[in-house]
């Protein structure tokens, strides 16, 4: 079994770093039960004997003594890592596995990247080595920020390089968190193609989230918790917002539902590597299969059901209302409508009590309304992990790598024009040492490129599937 | 003489397990419908070829397990120590860390050269502890990364090193509608392979063995675990125990090789197929009874209408009347309506089996002109009921039904390689576009060389 290394970086990444190791740890006492030190929970977490001194208290077999958490956590201010060391996950995090500083990045891109990159560079080595070391077998490095911003952005997307020259046969999976329209950063948009170009060459699977997608899910769920028709009937653990049952008590910050759902998408994510099923999926398959060209590594997720009802039998059809929902754009976790755009490749992971004719149906039932692209008719990847997430029977992560993300992409890049165009704010970037204008340029160009990729598949969409002619053989 | 099984990956050690468990469920039936004498010699010759003993213990699978990451072995180990009744070998397996990714370039140029040593010498013990090689079964699915890719080099290796023993691939034939994106890949690149290292190929379906699990065993909800099941009851129901020319309570001592020599007369046509009847729930079972007549009426239309499965069967496909000229070359674009073999492999297994009237598949117009139907049909029985059938045949058919299917993932493949798409996971790992075309033009030499027969 192998091991994944968690990145936390900036406020946004710190945050929601926060609420998956919470999660993580709930999934894993739930499933857990004798606190036995076994190769599931070892995929995130160090066994450690706290009394020992210095390095050597790792303990590989036997009674979980103390778990410390496989996370580096980086943050160029220290409120918000303060804040996790003094809450009721302190226990959790190596306090050697931390980078912070006091001043921040400004919300500049160029600071976090070039400044803080090359100030912490040896420092975020010496820690990724170390957290290497650790790992039996290291498969993949989790990376999570936020594009917006400035340390997220910047130094986020700086480690990327670092981790490719560094650690070349490890994955690099980053969960980005794009900025919303309405976001309230004015330079959002220049750190977050500043960021894409990194993204764009540095990173094996990319997993985009937005922030207006995660709040209209809570929407879509407050309403139907509080309209009364469902009211008590719905499970509070199942809820893919809370985190009932799992350490932090505290009073819910206002971010927390939705940092627990893109954390719910990690721990679905990796639940088919971790845990036992009749058809795994383990995280270099889904590089494998969902990225049929190196560029096109954006995927887009969706994760149902949203909620569990108290119903103990569920029947047939809420199982397959489960897939169909999968597919609606509003379960998306970007904005996105991937049902009237073309698939390149789709994988669906089930957890839960669903068998292969469950997943069989509701592939052959679904597949006449998407499009998928001509070489790929039959681009499904299935995975069928046995154990659920905490309290649902089943639940479904699907990942499309669809020209549905092309529109955000676009609208990124129109919001970076509107402020290039008139220089606005160019010179907080442009003094730092390192950045020029052709920064600005080429990272508009490699967008653009992607951008075109996704175009040139879309005008294959309507086109009808030609055969190839085949290799004729002598008889 | 025994036969060595290596269980490759997650699909081939979930199914070995399965296989291993209906061997031994059946040869200690108490159902066999036949004397004690008979029984005994049947348990014997089952357990020369599948089991050996070790002191006090139970019977020991003669098996290895290999798979890139720990999880499916582990599960499969629990499961056969937990039964009692019989489990695999204490240092059986092999394991790594990390698995193939679903990539059979990582799993044949990776995890083959790299774990070669230790595979072998695992493969070798086993050996050893046979008293008389037969040969070996190879499980594995073609869509994955570690049962093709490695286990297309292990059966390489296993050609270089046992080049006296037989080697038999069990292979699984992913879903059309996809369980691996790259299945089609994969496929093209194992089964190229294989048709070079590999003595014969024995294809399981998914897609029709989930439907004889929809259809025939009427199962709701079906598990991977049920797909399992059916297959290895098709399995067990060739390579059980069966007579030799001695007859009664004298068990053939080298069924893979007595299967090679009926069935593969010529390498280029190492294809083989199972079919078996009847195939029905336990409940069902207990309120039916058959007749060889029927039986075998209904094997022999399944056989040459293509049917995967005793339902829905074909009627109106008739073999071409003999003496006039033989059709030509099968357009692909049609129907492939009657099926023609090369050879035939019937076994009987059950009450009143030397009652059971075969001539119906001695027909020459069930076959290719250029072996005698002498020659190319063979029967295999035994009075012994087979796993709570009373009575049961199989059909183990070298014929041109793996032309559609193997025309389709070729045709996919091909699209998506046209496109270049996913190369790039391949060539960093060595095996470049021209390792690709080599396996094309292979393949569609074996689907030309099918379709004219």
């Amino acid at each position: 079994m192998t091991q994944s290394v968690v990145i936390q970086v900036g406020q946004c990444g710190n945050q929601i770093g926060c609420c998956f190791w919470d999660l993580v740890l709930r999934e894993h006492a739930a499933v857990n039960q004798k606190g036995i030190y076994d190769e599931a929970i070892s995929s995130f977490f160090r066994n450690v004997d706290t009394r020992v001194i210095g390095d050597g208290g790792s303990i590989s077999k036997g009674k979980i003594r103390s778990l410390k958490a496989r996370a580096v956590l980086i943050d160029m201010e220290e409120g918000v890592v303060n804040e996790i060391l003094q809450g009721p996950l302190r226990d959790v995090f190596d306090s050697k596995q931390l980078i912070t500083d006091i001043s921040g990045s400004g919300n500049n891109w160029a600071v976090g990247h070039k400044v803080f990159g090359s100030l912490y560079q040896e420092k975020i080595l010496e820690k990724l080595r170390k957290s290497a070391e650790h790992c039996d077998c290291l498969q993949c490095f989790f990376i999570i920020h936020s594009m917006g911003g400035g340390t997220g952005s910047g130094l986020g997307t700086f480690l990327l390089k670092v981790l490719e020259d560094e650690f070349p046969e490890v994955y690099r999976f980053v969960t980005s968190v794009y900025p919303s329209g309405e976001d309230d950063v004015i330079t959002s948009p220049y750190n977050s193609i500043l960021a894409m170009k990194e993204l764009n060459e540095h990173a094996d699977c990319v997993l985009p989230i937005d922030n207006q997608s995660l709040f209209d899910i809570i929407s879509k769920i407050d309403l139907m918790v509080n309209s009364g028709k469902l009211g008590k009937t719905v499970k509070p653990k199942s809820l893919i917002t809370s985190n009932a049952g799992a350490f932090k008590k505290q009073q819910r910050r206002p971010f927390d539902a939705m940092n627990n759902i893109v954390a719910n998408l990690l721990l679905n994510l990796t639940s088919s590597a971790r845990f036992e099923g009749s058809l795994n999926m383990d995280i270099n398959e889904i590089s494998m299969n969902l990225v049929p060209f190196p560029q096109l590594h954006y995927l887009v997720s969706s994760l149902t059901p949203l909620y569990t009802l108290a119903d103990i039998n569920v029947p047939p059809r809420r199982l397959d209302q489960m897939f169909s929902d999968a597919f609606s754009k509003d379960h998306q976790l970007i904005q996105a409508d991937p049902k009237h755009s073309l698939y390149l490749a789709c994988a669906l992971m089930v957890r839960g009590n669903v068998q292969v004719s469950d997943l069989r149906r509701n592939i052959e039932r679904l597949k006449p309304s998407l499009q998928f692209v001509s070489w790929n008719q039959e681009g499904w990847k299935t995975s069928l992990c046995s154990v659920p997430p905490v309290g649902h029977s089943h639940s479904l992560l699907a990942l499309a790598n669809n020209t549905c993300v092309k529109p955000t992409f676009v609208e990124l890049r129109e919001r970076f024009m509107r402020l290039y165009k008139k220089k606005a704010h160019l010179h907080h970037y442009l003094q730092v040492e390192g950045m020029e204008e052709s920064c600005f340029t080429e990272a508009v160009s490699s967008l653009s490129a992607l951008i075109q990729e996704y175009s040139q598949l879309d005008a294959t969409k309507s086109m009808p599937v030609e055969d190839i002619p085949r290799l004729s053989v002598a008889v | 003489m025994s036969i060595v099984t290596v269980q490759l990956g997650q699909c081939g050690n979930q199914i070995g397990f399965e296989v291993f468990d209906t061997l031994f469920s059946d040869s200690h039936s108490s159902q066999g419908l036949c004397s004690k004498k008979e029984n005994e010699a049947y348990q014997a010759s089952c357990k020369e070829r599948f089991f050996r003993e070790e002191e006090n213990g139970v019977p020991i699978a003669r098996a290895v397990l290999v798979d890139m990451e720990p999880k499916v072995i582990n599960q499969t180990l629990s499961k056969a120590a937990r039964s009692g009744q019989w489990k695999y070998g204490e240092h059986a397996c092999f394991c790594q860390k990390q698995g193939s990714g679903n990539n059979w370039a990582y799993g044949y140029s990776v995890h083959g050269p790299r774990n070669e040593e230790s595979i072998m010498n695992l493969i070798q013990k086993e050996v050893e502890k046979c008293d008389s090689l037969s040969g070996f079964f190879i499980i594995m699915s073609i869509a994955g990364g570690t049962g093709s890719g490695l286990g297309a080099f292990i059966t390489q290796n296993l050609q270089d090193q046992y080049s006296n023993s037989l080697r038999m691939n069990q292979i699984i034939w992913p879903y059309g509608t996809g369980e691996v994106i790259v299945q089609n890949y994969n496929s093209i690149l194992t089964l190229s392979h294989l048709y070079r290292s590999s003595d014969a190929l024995l294809v399981h379906e998914n897609d029709a063995v989930h439907k004889i699990c929809a259809k025939l065993m009427n199962i709701k909800q079906i598990s991977f675990s049920d797909i399992n099941q059916v297959l290895a009851h098709q399995l067990g129901s060739v390579f059980q125990p069966t007579y030799s020319e001695e007859g009664s309570f004298h068990y053939r001592r080298n069924p893979l090789g007595d299967l090679m020599e009926n069935l593969v007369p010529h390498p280029e046509f190492k294809m083989l197929g199972i079919r078996n009847i009847p195939q029905m729930s336990e409940n069902s079972l207990a309120y039916s009874t058959f007749t060889w007549a029927g039986l075998l009426k209904h094997l022999r239309q399944m056989l040459i209408s293509n049917a995967k499965m005793e339902e829905g069967i074909d009627w109106q496909v008739r073999p071409p009347i003999s003496g006039l000229p033989a059709l030509g070359k099968m357009s692909l674009k049609k129907e492939l309506r009657f099926n023609t073999s090369i050879a035939n492999l019937v076994i009987l297994r059950g009450k009143e089996v030397q009652s059971a009237d075969l001539e119906g598949f001695k027909d020459p117009a069930l076959y290719t002109s250029w072996l005698e139907p002498d020659t190319a049909f063979n029967v295999w029985k035994t009075q012994r009921a087979f796993n709570r059938y009373e009575k049961s045949a199989a059909l183990v058919s070298n014929s041109q039904f793996l032309i559609r299917p193997l025309d389709m993932i070729v045709g996919k493949a091909w699209n998506m390689f046209a496109s270049k798409a996913y190369i790039h996971q391949y060539t960093k790992f060595g095996i470049e576009e021209e390792d690709f075309l080599d396996s094309f033009t292979l393949l569609e030499q074996v689907v030309s060389s099918y379709s004219n027969i």
